[in-house]
């Protein structure tokens, strides 16, 4: 099967997902994040890399982080960014994707920056646009959100830069989580030795173990010496019901306090992609505190989309 | 019309035939197997050098979109899809819109099958009004207007006690029921089997569970009502222990398997092939297997193409909205015999599960080549590889999840009550 981020000469077209990403081209992405890091602090914040392309964000499915730093991350490199939030337009008056698509193809937009709440609709649009137009996955469904998985490794080796040498825990809810998926492939694709994730079972999917993780039930556990705690948002309607019977007890039982911070190393970094529900998954102390990493990750996040970005603008 | 089929090789499970014989063939019947009848002047000779004649294929699902769904196919294109993959009599599922849930629009889906002249159609009643899963239909009068069965299609009842109840009155007049094993709280807005490739591609998963709950309670229920049972579509290996344990304890039951999840397994789904989005949704290579093996020592009695034309644009959607169904009436013979090639099944035995064994289960007079009986026949070149795609299918959906791929066995003839309805270079 082809490869369908990928050109014939194994260069990236889009990026939809890490899975099946050549290590190379996580580490080029990763690199070229590295020379933007320092745009943000110049006195003009702009490099003229993406000057006279038109990149779209398509946002089927509503989001304020991820689209805002798409958003900086394009004006940064001078496109000229337009922002569609399609669940409240073209969507309700029932016109499809594919449609949304063809019209603003004709309208001679460069790239797709797309969410969507079902998995394989970035793959999907990949398939059906123009050879020269490039799609972002900025989060599909329940599958993949792959510049969050970038930034977050990209944090991790700014940190902690031996990543062959790592040892990560992942914990919440794995089953609805993309960005779990994402940071599992980018930190496997990268070398780190051991990931883990940790959740109740209800929370895991079937066979998460064939995704090259271990999987811990207790989370004190599942703690114990790790460098790096990447904790999950847990959704306002998972929180009761079926799968979890009340935001409580998921704290007692999963949410990262200042006592099951100190069973990781004592330089372990805590990070969490936002938005924070503290008091459910994490402990304000924590998310606060001097060990927490989660703020550099959103201004990382910038230099990793405009990375991204002008990659696919180059590989045109 | 007399037509003298030569030089074929024969294969009719049910007679113990397989070598070359001639047949032949008076007003519809097939009037002699072997030795021409004395006196015996064809209007037609057929040659059959190098070509296989079994009878006609009996497929029992087929989605026909009539009525109500026109956009996706209609009666006449399926039909003649149907003579065209060799089949000669299909049951329908009641799923179209209205629901085959009133003897009238039995009577019109017979009547107007019947005006065209081609395959055979055997209608399944809905086991329930609307397929509701809460109040059962007159299947009494649903049986005189012409159904063989009563199906929920993929609409599995969830009160227990309907379930039951449904079951003992068809129990009560002989009538079969034909249920699709599904927990439908298990199975509720799943997409895939909940294995690896649903963990990866996050895709809503469906137990095994979801299949093997439900034959557990259909089981029981059929023992304690004595009503006769149909499982459609196993695609489980569990499922498939299931049934053989509950047929060795002599358990009156028979059930299929898509000719699809004899060959494909979840990790087809690919990048998210909306192709393969099935249903039962297409499972792991160890349920494959076990479905391979459970057709073998007949555990599973029958293959059937679970043809379901879907339109173009109600699979351009992302994999969980686009709509489930493959076409298959064209693709049933040559998968049959890609599967037996693939498992060393000999064709004898492979044919019998397309011809004879779902006729008995119908209950219809067809599936082999008996002296006065109807003559349905396909002939086919084994040999004749061709390739799957659009342009190359009559039927209007054109959605398959094997297209690009080259498979062997083309029908060349089908006859239909003694008529050549179909024929192909």
């Amino acid at each position: 099967m082809l490869n369908p981020q990928l050109t014939n000469d194994g260069k990236l077209k889009h990026l939809l997902s890490i899975e099946g990403l050549p290590k190379a081209i996580i580490k080029q992405i990763l690199d070229t994040a590295e020379s933007f890091v320092g745009v943000a602090e110049r006195e003009v914040k702009k490099v003229p890399l993406l000057r006279g392309k038109t990149v779209c964000n398509l946002f089927f499915e509503n989001s304020t982080r991820t689209r805002t730093t798409f958003e900086i991350a394009a004006k940064r490199l001078s496109a000229d960014v337009i922002t569609l939030n399609v669940s409240t337009s073209s969507q309700s008056k029932g016109e499809t994707i594919l449609d949304t698509i063809d019209n603003l193809t004709a309208m001679h937009a460069d790239m797709f920056v797309v969410r969507h709440a079902q998995s394989g609709a970035a793959h999907m649009i990949a398939k059906h646009v123009a050879p020269h137009i490039h799609v972002i996955n900025a989060g599909d469904g329940r599958h993949a959100h792959p510049t969050q998985g970038l930034l977050d490794a990209f944090t991790i080796r700014r940190y902690k830069p031996e990543m062959h040498n790592l040892r990560v825990a992942i914990v919440g809810d794995i089953l609805h989580s993309r960005v779990a998926r994402s940071e599992i492939h980018a930190l496997t694709s990268l070398g780190v030795p051991e990931v883990r994730v940790i959740a109740p079972k209800t929370l895991l999917p079937e066979n998460v173990e064939k995704l090259g993780v271990h999987v811990f039930h207790d989370m004190r556990e599942g703690l114990k010496d790790v460098d790096v705690i990447m904790m999950l948002r847990l959704q306002n309607e998972r929180m009761a019901g079926a799968m979890l019977p009340s935001s409580q007890e998921y704290f007692k039982t999963y949410g990262l306090t200042p006592e099951k911070l100190a069973l990781a190393k004592p330089d372990a970094i805590v990070m969490h992609p936002g938005p924070m529900n503290r008091g459910v998954e994490i402990d304000s102390a924590v998310a606060d505190g001097k060990q927490s990493v989660i703020l550099p990750q959103v201004t990382y996040g910038i230099a990793v989309r405009m990375a991204v970005m002008s990659i696919l603008a180059g590989n045109s | 019309m007399k037509i003298h089929i030569k030089n074929g090789h024969l294969i009719d499970p049910k007679n113990g035939i397989d070598s070359k014989k001639d047949l032949f063939i008076a007003a519809g019947k097939i009037i002699a197997v072997g030795e021409s009848p004395e006196g015996f002047i064809a209007n037609q000779i057929i040659d059959a050098n190098n070509l296989i004649v079994i009878p006609g294929l009996v497929d029992l699902s087929a989605r026909l979109r009539e009525p109500g769904f026109e956009h996706k196919a209609t009666l006449e294109s399926e039909m003649q899809a149907a003579v065209a993959g060799g089949i000669t009599s299909l049951a329908c599922p009641p799923d179209t819109d209205p629901v085959l849930d009133e003897p009238g629009l039995v009577e019109m889906l017979k009547h107007r099958a019947k005006q065209l002249n081609l395959a055979h159609v055997y209608p399944l009643g809905a086991l329930t009004h609307q397929l509701n899963g809460q109040e059962i239909t007159e299947m009494c009068e649903l049986t005189e207007a012409g159904c063989v069965g009563f199906s929920q299609a993929d609409s599995a009842i969830k009160d227990t006690q309907v379930l039951w109840r449904a079951m003992q009155y068809a129990a009560t007049f002989g009538f079969t029921v034909w249920l699709r094993p599904e927990e439908p709280y298990l199975a509720k807005d799943g997409v895939a089997h909940d294995g690896e490739v649903a963990a990866r591609l996050g895709l809503k998963g469906i137990p095994t569970a979801s299949e093997t709950l439900a034959i557990a309670s259909i089981l029981r229920i059929a023992k304690e009502t004595g009503a006769k049972v149909h499982l459609c579509r196993l695609s489980t290996a569990e499922g498939v222990d299931m049934v053989r344990a509950a047929k060795k304890t002599g358990q009156q039951i028979s059930c299929d398997v898509s000719a699809n999840h004899l060959h494909l397994t979840d990790f087809d789904i690919g990048f998210f092939d909306s192709n393969a989005h099935l249903r039962p949704p297409l499972r792991s290579q160890r349920d494959k297997e076990a479905l391979s093996a459970g057709l073998v020592d007949g555990t599973i009695d029958a293959i059937c193409s679970d043809h379901t034309p879907v339109d173009d644009d109600a699979k351009l959607y992302p994999f969980a909205e686009a709509e489930a169904g493959a076409t298959g009436l064209e693709l049933l013979l040559p998968l049959i015999l890609k599967w037996a090639e693939d498992n060393k099944v000999n064709l004898n035995q492979a044919i019998t599960t397309a011809t004879e064994m779902p006729a008995k289960i119908l209950g219809i007079a067809a599936g082999n080549l008996s002296v006065n009986s109807n003559a349905d026949i396909c002939i086919f070149d084994p040999k004749q590889y061709w390739k799957i795609e659009a342009s190359a299918l009559l039927s209007q959906g054109k959605n398959s999840p094997f297209l690009g791929l080259e498979l062997a066995g083309k029908v060349k003839y089908t006859l239909v009550n003694g008529h050549i309805v179909h024929q192909s270079e």
